[in-house]
């Protein structure tokens, strides 16, 4: 009994950093609208500076000073990037802020490891809570207990600040209608930029405090931002008490998760995440949210297909990329199939979130379930290769029918939690089902078959399916479908008012999607020759995003041309830097700032602007209103 | 002998929310090429009966029958593939996609071309997506980015919309809220050319006295959720009741006058 009880306590302590970082997120979240994917580096530079301070000056000052100050720097860099990055970008298409806070993390990976090495670092224990409180037998070190205190502490803290405070007041009245709070005349600009100071001090303090339980190292920003996202999700974006509770349930759940379901305990917590999620989607103390305005300026050029001289300027690229193979080396032929499979992966995705606007944070589930379904196929049932790769992607297809049928019931970033959770529950199946997947070693051995082996046949396999994929889905964007997808994504009112059942539209293009991933999954797995868990893992799914935002959300086929330049920058980089992290965050930050349309929504305003050189005439018209909705 | 059900048949409409009654009892019928407005003092029902009509809200007790057909508790979607077109007080349309691609998914959807993954879009019924544009004055504006258009010419575009499906009943929840006077007028008289060549009929709700007398064939009044009037303009006009509803607001004695909309 005793066992448990000390386990539950662990728990507990857990919950208190958790709880502190994922209610940053959602404050910040709540009035900005911005999902903050730098927050797991903000905990992370708060440990790695709090560690310095607290080595540098000794004693209970130190170390307690240390923490604080720590805190407080981050809070700092936090407003600097605020001011310089993010105010930049708030009236950037929807989720572009979570690409440059991406590029942000990525630059903040390399800068730690630059400053602070590679090793890990362990801290020393908390002045006063260095020991350890016997409980029947059972030892629970009284820093723990400290934490335990602290988590209800700080609520209590933040309760008061946002009722008793006219900025909490102002700051609940943003979280509900951030207009209406700027028509009545509060400066909006240092409204945003307090509370994203404060929600990046909660995230370094969470930081800090953890420096005596765990060792500081140059990945924890990644494994925490996950279990953050999850904890505001079933708690209820933008509130700090249902981020409590969930930061509790987390930590309780990862705790027993092991002792009592040691076979799924990976899962558990995105199960439940799910469950909630297809239950209560606005979270276990969030309140539904109110249709949010759109962003003013949504008036996107028309989507046309290409004209014939387009057309024939595609061709003459892909004619070229096919004479790659008659000067370039084996190691150039094979980066250019990896590029053409993430093309294929990239307009996948492309298809869900510009034609269909779901942004789905988990989409490498079906990429990598297309690689397991070959793999599973060609080694287990010894099919050829090229039934494999019609069959492969099949399950990939099941994957997205089945989690397509929950994830399309939600929308926005409710939509992109429940698919990175099932993105999640895949691979912690193909982590955990050792007797089938390998867990952790993988499947090996899955070779292309002879004729398709040669580095220039697999290379010419490999650009043939993704200008076949590409043609193939941008045929389905202007095809009657496509037209109904673009109504559901524009008007759900409308869309239903003219008798399209939204919900069937999207889960046929999510499974559409799916699949097509799932085709350059199945061609991964013959490039590589091998299939692990982190081919459907987040790090995937989030340079799916990235390829995509890349190109441009707003674009037709920005899909293509975001994975290419992504991918050969970060095979380059890599071969060319230790720091390729460092550049290539810079790179994408830089984007983001310069071009808040994407690469190929930047050259379409270039063309545009060209062809407008003349002021148009009917200046008659009435400027735009937006259609509210 | 029987009597061709009318085209719209309301009965013992009710629906309550906690302990306050929206709407009670209301029954009301509608027939083929008539203009009805439905009309009433803010908090009156109007929208609660309005949504229950058009499938966003399901009565507690009561039917709506079209054509003889029971429509209540249908989706929105469903009503629709019955034959009733529906503009919103706010509009509602397709702000990235052109003008005329907003009436061609409509089209689409009335053809049952939704799950078509091969066909070339732009092409489908863009003639009969033309000729929607010209009855509704939008010829000219077939290729602007709909999110480019001012409010005005959104409601006609909206009621382009709706009448892809060729629809026997247009529900139109406050057509002209938040158009200029001028507009207002045009766009009621459009709307009621259109009902009577293609024999649609009409139900709307509207604030502006003006074009309710002017337009509506008939007019039925809610006041706190019950229906207290029903009758011609000129039997409405005359009706106490009403009047003490409206109190001090001339509007209702003199149609035709400007001077603003009323309650």
């Amino acid at each position: 009994m005793a066992f448990y009880v000390v386990q539950f306590l662990t728990g507990l302590a857990s919950a208190a950093s958790l709880f502190l970082v994922a209610s940053g997120l959602s404050i910040i979240f709540g009035v900005t609208r911005i999902v903050n994917f730098a927050h797991g580096a903000f905990y992370m530079i708060g440990a790695y500076i709090a560690f310095t301070l607290t080595e540098r000056f000794s004693g209970a000052f130190g170390f307690w000073g240390g923490v604080v100050v720590a805190a407080l720097a981050v809070a700092l860099i936090g407003v600097l990037v605020e001011m310089v990055l993010l105010r930049r970008i708030y009236h950037a298409p929807e989720l572009f802020q979570l690409l440059g806070t991406f590029g942000l993390t990525l630059m903040v990976e390399d800068l730690v490891v630059l400053i602070w090495g590679p090793d890990d670092l362990v801290g020393r224990r908390a002045p006063g809570f260095k020991g350890a409180v016997d409980f029947f037998g059972q030892n629970i070190p009284s820093y723990d207990l400290f934490l335990i205190a602290l988590g209800p502490v700080v609520l209590g803290v933040l309760w008061l600040l946002f009722q008793r405070t006219r900025w909490g007041v102002l700051v609940r009245a943003a979280t509900q209608d951030r207009d209406m709070v700027a028509a009545l005349g509060v400066n909006q600009k240092w409204l945003f930029t307090s509370v994203f100071a404060v929600g990046v001090f909660l995230a370094a303090l969470g930081g800090a405090l953890q420096i005596p339980r765990d060792a500081v190292h140059h990945a924890m920003d990644l494994r925490i931002i996950v279990e953050v996202f999850v904890v505001v999700v079933i708690g209820g974006l933008g509130s700090i008490v249902g981020a409590f509770v969930a930061a509790v349930l987390v930590s309780e759940l990862n705790a027993f998760g092991i002792l009592i379901f040691p076979k799924i305990s990976i899962i558990l917590v995105f199960l439940v995440m799910a469950v909630v999620l297809i239950v209560r989607p606005w979270g276990l103390f969030g309140k539904p949210e109110a249709a949010a305005r759109k962003t003013p300026g949504l008036t996107v050029n028309p989507w046309r297909p290409l004209t014939s001289n387009e057309r024939l300027a595609a061709l003459a690229a892909l004619v070229i990329a096919a004479t790659l193979p008659l000067f370039a080396g084996n190691y150039a032929l094979t980066v250019g199939s990896e590029i053409a499979i993430f093309v294929i992966f990239a307009v996948s995705l492309h298809f869900l979130m510009s034609v269909g606007g779901l942004a789905s944070f988990g989409h490498a589930a079906y990429f990598g379930l297309g690689a397991y379904g070959v793999a599973f196929l060609a080694k287990m049932a010894g099919l050829p290769m090229i039934v494999c790769l019609l069959l492969g992607p099949l399950l990939g297809c099941m994957g997205a029918a089945v989690f397509g049928f929950f994830a399309v019931q939600l929308s926005g970033v409710y939509f992109a939690m429940l698919t990175l959770a099932f993105a999640q529950i895949v691979w912690s199946i193909a982590f955990q089902w050792v007797s089938v997947t390998g867990g952790d070693n993988g499947i090996l051995g899955v070779w292309p078959a002879s004729w398709a082996a040669s580095p220039s046949h697999f290379y010419w396999l490999a650009l043939g399916v993704a200008a076949l994929v590409t043609v193939t889905l941008r045929i389905m964007v202007f095809s009657p479908f496509g037209y109904a997808l673009r109504a559901t994504r524009d008007s759900l009112l409308r869309s239903e008012a003219v008798g399209i059942n939204a919900k069937r539209i999207q889960w046929t293009a999510f499974v559409i999607a799916g699949t097509t991933a799932g085709i350059g999954g199945a061609l991964f797995a013959y490039l590589k020759g091998s299939v692990f868990p982190d081919n459907l893992g987040i790090s995937l799914s989030v340079d799916a995003l990235v390829m995509v935002l890349l190109g441009g959300v707003e674009t037709v086929s920005g899909g293509v041309i975001g994975a290419i330049v992504y991918k050969a920058l970060n095979i380059w980089l890599v071969s060319q830097t230790d720091l390729s992290k460092l550049v290539l965050g810079g790179f994408i930050v830089l984007i983001v700032v310069v071009f808040p349309k994407g690469i190929v929504g930047m050259l379409e305003m270039l063309a545009q602007r060209r062809r407008k050189s003349s002021p148009p005439g009917s200046s008659l018209l009435a400027k735009p209103i937006e259609s509210a909705e | 002998m029987s009597v061709a059900p009318p085209l719209l048949a309301v009965e013992g409409l009710t629906k309550s929310y906690g302990g306050i009654h929206a709407v009670r009892g209301v029954s009301f019928s509608l027939r083929a090429g008539e203009i009805l407005a439905l009309i009433g003092p803010n908090g009156a029902g109007k929208s609660t009966c309005f949504d229950m009509l058009n499938g966003q809200n399901k009565p507690d007790t009561g039917h709506v029958r079209l054509l003889g057909e029971e429509t209540t508790g249908k989706k929105p979607r469903e009503i629709w593939r019955m034959g009733v077109g529906r503009t919103f007080q706010i509009t509602a349309t397709f702000a990235t996609m052109t003008v005329r691609e907003n009436v061609q998914v409509a089209l689409i959807s009335h053809g049952k071309q939704l799950f078509n993954l091969w066909g070339s879009a732009p092409n489908v019924d863009r003639g009969e997506a033309g000729r929607l544009l010209e009855l509704v004055g939008m010829g000219g504006y077939a290729d602007r980015p709909c999110g480019e258009l001012a409010y005005g010419d959104l409601k006609r575009l909206e009621l382009a919309i709706a009448l892809a499906n060729d629809p026997k009943l247009l529900l139109m929840d406050e057509p002209t809220a938040g158009m200029a006077p001028r507009e207002r007028v045009e766009l009621m008289r459009l709307t009621a050319q259109i009902a009577r060549e293609k024999s649609i009929g009409v139900l709307f709700t509207e604030h502006d006295m003006d074009v309710v007398f002017e337009h509506a064939d008939r007019i039925i009044v809610l006041n706190r959720g019950t229906l207290i009037a029903e009758g011609s303009p000129a039997e409405v006009r005359g009706n106490p009741q009403v009047q003490a509803i409206y109190l001090g607001e001339g509007l209702l004695y003199e149609a035709g006058h400007r001077e603003g909309a009323s309650a």
